[in-house]
């Protein structure tokens, strides 16, 4: 379970391996931000190599999604499963952010 | 009901993810309800364990969390229970609403109450009984305390 992290271009790739639930929520916020201190503004989470988020996980993208907006930039997302995206349908979560099928196809688009 | 598996968990949200799958791997059921399992129950017992860690015993280090599961004619039911002072969770305001779409908190009992087929609470608000209904052949392998 951890959080690799990458720059592509002017954009930031945080990939996400194993869970983002309340245990290591803070770990991926803590990352996100240093990177958003140093300047960073393009962002993709991206979740090809992971299990499942809890309501603790979404909330760390909601407000991550919010400071980034505040300094004009913008944070997508990409390969969520079949269970993240219907976390994401419930909780009506996949209309706040960009959602794309591959991790690519997000930093292209930039 | 007899519980097939009982645990008491730490107050420590590190322990969460392994007492879930610790569950969630003892259950036996056929392919058609593997998302179930491996979706709604997962899920659903994760933010149960959650609540209680962070707002039933505040992080208290002196507290633990009881967790009592069974699973009889296709029933699965986990109840999570802590030491604290309980709350109403009528209390708590729907979280797909557009005030409160934004805000970071508040999702957890909503995507227990969509994830599962029963969520009740007890009186006092510390005990919450999680029910899945899986296949008639369903079984809890190892049961055990832990």
């Amino acid at each position: 379970m951890g959080f690799q992290v990458s720059q592509n271009g002017d954009a930031t790739l945080v990939e996400v391996e194993g869970q983002l639930i309340v245990g290591n929520r803070q770990e991926l916020k803590q990352r996100v931000l240093e990177q958003l201190e140093g300047g960073d503004r393009k962002f993709v989470i991206d979740f090809s190599s992971t299990g499942y988020i809890d309501s603790s996980g979404l909330g760390v993208l909601v407000s991550l999604s919010k400071k980034i907006r505040e300094q004009g930039g913008e944070l997508r997302l990409s390969s969520l499963n079949e269970d993240l995206r219907t976390l994401f349908e419930l909780t009506k979560l996949d209309t706040l952010f960009r959602i794309t099928d591959t991790k690519e196809e997000a930093l292209e688009g930039f | 009901m007899e519980n097939d598996l009982v645990l008491e968990i730490p107050t420590d949200v590190r322990s969460i993810e392994h007492a879930v799958e610790y569950v969630v791997q003892r259950c036996r059921t056929c392919e058609t309800y593997q998302k179930r399992l491996r979706l709604n129950f997962r899920v659903g017992l994760t933010e149960a364990l959650t609540n209680a860690v962070l707002y039933g015993n505040a992080h208290d280090p002196s507290k633990h969390v009881l967790v009592e599961v069974a699973l009889e004619d296709g029933r699965l039911e986990a109840r999570v229970t802590d030491q604290g002072g309980g709350f109403d969770p009528s209390s708590i305001p729907d979280p797909t609403e557009p005030e409160n779409i934004l805000k970071p908190g508040g999702r957890g009992l909503f995507i227990m109450r969509q994830l599962l087929d029963e969520v009740s609470y007890n009186d006092r608000g510390n005990q919450v009984t999680l029910v899945l209904r899986l296949e008639q052949g369903s079984a809890l392998e190892g049961g055990a305390q832990a």
